[in-house]
């Protein structure tokens, strides 16, 4: 299905980012994983994308910086020739109540969740106008669309994401690259951890935690709804409803 | 000067003549937008075999090759 094509997933050495790798690689795409640190992660998630048949490499760069995601992109086209869909999967939690947090917790959120989506869209956009296609995907979070105290910046990043995306995708769209958003809610990963005590594990009309696969699966239908972009699908269980 | 290779690339993108193109011509009036223009810089890369980062929006042929002219220093 998307045999051909080259898969950005960052933030892919595990959790959902790996979960969407891996979903690209079953669909045929090969697949670029950028990862922050975790190289041993990042290659045994390289290993199983290669399991499919596709090509997969990884690189590691913090998607915070302009010049890092620019010496990257430039890599991934050298290795690939070009980019067809990319996944701005990378965010980081520095959770804390606002009237305590630190500057540099906000900061960092913002910068990696959120300035780290830009910074990628920005670099590959070349590519997609060249290509004359291109398939962003952002996964923001319910909390971006309904608030968590304890998470202003995660959420402030996660909401940011949203306009990011409706805003790109109606600039890019005339020129047939779509942009869209994920919004996953409690997804079971090592960011989030045990949540079996967690009160709001009652809330979700469907009862339980989702899986990275979830989430992944929506990305695929996304990488392949050649009529939808500005969307923004919730993977929740019912959660933000 | 990067006139001539734009002028080629422009020409080659919307099927004008090459001499039509001239350094005062806007982008606009040869039917070019200005996302097209960052299609239009990637070519030029290839074309020229420098990397241009483009940082600013460029009204016409003119303008375009002194920006290139002066990233290149």
């Amino acid at each position: 299905m998307l045999n051909g094509k080259t898969a950005v997933v960052t933030g892919g050495s595990r959790g959902i980012g790996a979960a969407i790798a891996l979903e690209m690689a079953r669909l045929g795409a090969n697949v670029a994983l950028v990862y922050a640190g975790n190289q041993t992660a990042a290659e045994a998630v390289r290993g199983q994308c290669a399991a499919y048949g596709v090509q997969a490499r990884t690189y590691r760069c913090d998607v915070s910086s302009f010049q890092q995601t620019k010496d990257t992109v430039a890599a991934i086209k050298a290795d690939f020739g070009s980019v067809h869909i990319l996944v701005n999967n990378a965010g980081i939690t520095r959770d804390g109540l606002l009237a305590m947090m630190k500057e540099e917790a906000y900061d960092a959120v913002l910068d990696t969740n959120l300035k780290g989506a830009f910074n990628m869209i920005r670099h590959c956009t070349g590519l997609f106008l060249r290509a004359k296609e291109g398939c962003i995907i952002n996964i923001s979070s319910v909390s971006g669309l309904v608030g968590n105290p304890g998470q202003c910046n995660y959420a402030a990043s996660k909401a940011g994401l949203i306009g990011l995306t409706k805003s790109v995708a109606k600039e890019l769209a005339p020129k047939g690259i779509r942009c869209n958003a994920i919004a996953p809610g409690f997804i079971q990963t090592d960011m989030t951890g045990s949540q079996a005590d967690n009160p709001l594990l009652a809330q979700i009309p469907l009862g339980a935690m989702g899986r990275p696969e979830d989430v992944a699966q929506a990305a695929a239908y996304l990488a392949c709804a050649g009529y939808v972009t500005g969307e923004v699908l919730r993977v929740d269980g019912g959660l933000a409803m | 000067m990067y006139f001539e290779a734009i002028a080629k690339v422009v020409a080659e993108r919307t099927g004008c003549d090459v001499s039509t193109v001239k350094p005062e011509s806007t982008f606009t009036e040869l039917g070019i937008d200005s996302l097209d223009t960052v299609e239009l810089l990637m070519n030029l890369e290839d074309e020229l075999g420098i990397e241009i980062e483009l940082d600013q929006s460029v009204a016409t042929v003119g303008e375009l090759d002194k920006f290139i002219q002066s990233k290149q220093g």
